[in-house]
């Protein structure tokens, strides 16, 4: 079966993957670590964020969309893909309104790591402090647009997850935002507290109500490692046996 | 519920099969019936689709045509492209406001009219120009403006406004369109003599396989801009494993300044849908669809007898041109209003009835396409192509144009010259030897290729239009020294964050940022630094964005950076004093405040 396997190449390291791996699978299963906010592992690549943005043989590609395939050459690392990174995050966070500092997310929110990880201080975009909508509607859930990254998550759980569809985009280009099953209120949805699409958002759009610090800060996902060391531990263990 | 409003869903719903992928006929054709498809609407589609209520909605709110809030019976949609903008637009705008005493956007009280703006309806050769309803009304000017307004309080019909018809097809009975053609220079590919079938009855004496080697060997390249060669796509397309294979037509002609397609859609829509009978033949197709901008909606009923006369003669159907098995037929799917439609996998998205956003690739559309079957999208004036090179042979078509560039192009050119209209030029003409034909030798910037492409200055015009050098899908806007460079760009900038589909972030936010400096700029509070930054936005914006929109969206800036700095550098004022940046205005900044406590800043007041 060893035939079937697919090698290439992310920053000169050999890479092997499956067929129909995408190129984040295949350096997910390696240990080398891509940034990504959109991509989830237990649902469809989306290709939204871009965050991933690789170069694969000289030309710009989103890893996680992007199929593995025979002899790639990928730049993963670079000073100019890195810096590319950084300015799609700034982007995120100019175009909505993030307050880590009293978000309840703040320690578990990926869009915080992702900075942090890439050594973000400010951003190089001036903020555009766009009104956004909140829905506390629903007894358990609330909605806070001002936070949300447009990654699709929510969408694309509750409809291949949950079964559901309680959530869709609606409008285009900055009005775009994330909207429900329903005329104005989460609550007239069937969207409920034990739905992956609850769990599943990146940052503080989507969260469930009265669990806000059941983690204290200091002891959250990613106060004490950077984001994605786990799938660059998982590496470091698997060699080291 | 109104049991009218239900009985009209469930009865448009059925005449599409009830089928979810037809959602753009189905909610444009309850728009025109109820004139918006309201929130009541989106739960009755949603019950007799089978789908949900969000899904419907998310259609509904991508496309500028559609509309889930009341309009006027009839709705006046001013161009606002900047070629309409240098012909007086504004004060078009400014007479139909006044006249029938709306705001932009605004809604008569009486509810007969809505008045707005909307991006380029390619009719840039006959400037100002509008759509009221479907009808398009062209050269207009102030007291036109007012007439019309008038008219239109009165009752009057949208069709009635039209006395006068264009030449040629424009005054057939099911066009009565006053759009002329402007075709000012005919060549021997599209703008020639054709005797429809005559190249059907060619390509069914080969295979399909030698149909593709002839259309590889001619050397034909698609003429929507992006110039991958047609042979190859469909070469693709025809080996892609699928049970059933489509033939799209993009017709979506959205790129501001481009208008060529109106004219082969109103003059040679045979030759066109000739052209999509051989791909369908050469790929192995039965069904082909053309997507129509919502812009030109005026000629649906023209191009739909032009399509049943073609099946009366045999040239769709079953049996065509006497092929035994071969079976080709045509629709026409309307567009509602977004360019972002005109990219291949974002026309197949709303073809399929879903949002216009843009598909991930790979797989490419020759792979899984319409309804993930293997497709070949091609535009108009690639069809076109294709039947004269199986009427006249590839041989004949090679020859003509430049090196990389077969045959000959349309270019659609407006602006600052004196002979704006259609040509069909060899490709490899230069910039320089074309503006003289245009009568616009007198330029200062052209921009080739629309916003998405790139604005040169007179140090360009030795360039040759080709895909190699100076690439264009049709546009040229010809610009004269009096126009502000910079802000042309702009408007450029407000276009595609107009219709940036928002899937992606760079180019959903990433241009608004480059529009916003940009902005600054013109405003004299622009700062040297402010040119390193959006040189190094609009490349992340050119690098990661996710399809061809957002990966040119930056080109007005990067262009206009690259060939017209001085401009930028004009307008940046020297630092006044040490550690102040021109960038901030302070009672701007204060702004919300002075709003909360009702009274001017008694500070920095100087």
């Amino acid at each position: 079966m060893m035939s079937d396997r697919i090698t290439f190449t992310i920053d000169g390291v050999e890479v092997q993957a499956d067929p129909g791996q995408t190129i984040l699978q295949a350096a997910d299963a390696a240990g080398v670590y891509i940034p990504r906010l959109c991509a989830h592992k237990e649902l469809n690549p989306f290709g939204a964020c871009r965050i991933c943005t690789v170069m694969v043989n000289g030309r710009p590609q989103a890893a996680c969309t992007t199929p593995a395939a025979n002899g790639m050459i990928i730049e993963n690392e670079t000073e100019e893909l890195t810096d590319n990174r950084r300015s799609i995050v700034e982007m995120l966070f100019v175009e909505g309104n993030h307050y880590c500092m009293y978000c309840e997310k703040s320690g578990n929110c990926e869009l915080q790591a992702m900075a942090y990880r890439l050594s973000i201080m400010v951003p190089r975009h001036p903020y555009q402090f766009p009104d956004k909508d909140i829905d506390g509607s629903h007894p358990d859930i609330m909605i806070d647009r001002n936070r949300c990254i447009l990654c699709a998550r929510c969408v694309r759980a509750s409809r291949d997850l949950d079964d559901k569809n309680v959530f869709q985009f609606v409008g285009r280009g900055k009005e775009k935002k994330v909207w429900i099953n329903s005329e104005a209120k989460l609550s007239d949805t069937d969207m409920d507290v034990t739905d992956k699409a609850t769990d599943i958002c990146p940052v503080g759009a989507i969260i469930k109500k009265r669990t806000g610090y059941e983690i204290p800060i200091g002891q959250r996902a990613y106060d004490h490692k950077p984001i994605g060391s786990d799938i660059e531990e998982a590496k470091a263990t698997a060699e080291s046996n | 519920m109104s049991d009218s409003l239900a009985a009209l869903v469930a009865s448009t719903c059925e005449e599409f099969g009830n089928d979810r992928t037809r959602m753009m006929d189905i909610v444009r054709a309850i728009q025109k019936e109820e004139g918006c498809v309201s929130s009541e609407t989106l739960d009755l589609i949603a019950g007799q689709l089978g789908t949900y209520r969000v899904e419907v909605e998310s259609v509904v709110s991508f496309y500028a045509f559609l509309s889930s809030r009341p309009k006027g019976e009839v709705v006046v949609r001013i161009c606002d492209d900047i070629i309409d903008e240098m012909k007086g637009a504004e004060n078009v705008a400014a007479a139909f406001a006044e006249e029938l005493g709306v705001e932009m956007g605004g809604t008569t009280e009486d509810g007969k009219v809505t008045l707005e703006r909307t991006p380029c309806i390619g009719m840039c050769d006959q400037a100002p120009a509008a759509i009221v309803n479907d009808v398009p009304i062209t050269n207009l000017d102030e007291s036109k403006a007012r007439a019309i307004a008038k008219i239109l309080q009165e009752g009057g019909a949208p069709a009635h406004l039209v006395t006068t018809f264009g030449h040629g097809n424009n005054a057939n009975d099911l066009v009565r369109s006053m759009v002329t053609n402007n075709i000012r220079k005919r060549g021997p590919v599209v703008f020639s003599d054709f005797s429809s079938g005559s190249a059907i009855d060619k390509a069914l004496a080969m295979t399909p396989a030698e149909v593709i080697r002839d259309v590889k060997t001619s050397r034909l390249r698609g003429r929507g801009g992006a110039g991958f060669p047609t042979g190859m796509k469909w070469d693709f397309t025809r080996h892609s494993t699928g049970d059933k294979r489509y033939v799209i037509c993009n017709a979506d002609e959205g790129e501001p300044g481009t208008f060529k397609d109106r004219t082969i859609l109103t003059e040679c829509p045979d030759l066109m849908f000739e052209g999509m009978t051989i791909a369908g033949y050469a790929v192995g197709s039965d069904a082909g669809i053309v997507y129509l901008r919502g812009e030109y909606a005026y000629l649906l009923p023209f191009l739909e007898d032009v399509l049943s006369k073609r099946r009366e003669k045999g040239l769709l159907g079953t049996n065509i041109g006497g092929k035994e098995g071969f079976a080709f037929d045509i629709r026409i799917q309307m567009g509602a209003g977004a360019y972002i439609c005109g990219e291949e996998t974002a026309l197949i998205s709303s073809c399929e009835g879903q949002r216009g956003d843009p598909k991930n690739r790979p797989p490419f559309p020759a792979q899984k396409g319409y309804l993930a079957s293997p497709t070949t999208v091609n535009n108009v004036e690639t069809f076109c192509c294709v039947a004269r090179i199986l009427d006249q042979g590839p041989g004949w078509f090679a020859q003509m144009g430049s090196k990389g560039s077969a045959g000959t192009k349309l270019l659609s050119v407006s602006g600052d010259c004196t002979s704006p209209g259609v040509y069909e030029v060899p490709f490899g003409i230069t910039l320089g030897d074309f503006l003289k034909l245009a009568g616009g030798e007198n330029a200062a910037a052209v921009q080739v290729g629309g916003p998405s492409g790139q604005m040169v200055g007179p140090d360009d015009f030795g360039k040759t239009i080709c895909y190699d050098d100076l690439a264009t899908g049709g546009s040229v806007m010809v610009f004269g020294p009096h126009r502000n460079i910079l802000e042309i760009a702009a408007k450029f900038m407000d276009f595609f964050v107009e219709e940036s589909c928002g899937y992606c972030t760079p180019c959903r936010a990433g241009n608004v940022l480059l529009q916003g400096h940009l902005k600054r700029i013109l405003d004299g509070r622009g700062e040297m630094e402010d040119l390193d930054y959006m040189q190094k936005t609009g490349e992340t914006v050119k690098l990661t964005s996710r399809c061809g929109l957002g990966q040119t969206s930056p080109n007005p800036v990067l262009s206009t950076l690259k060939n017209f700095r001085p401009a930028y550098e004009v307008l940046i004022k020297e630092k006044k004093e040490e550690g102040f940046k021109a960038a901030f205005d302070i009672q701007e900044a204060l702004g919300d405040s002075k709003g909360l406590i009702g009274r001017e800043s008694t500070i920095y007041n100087d």
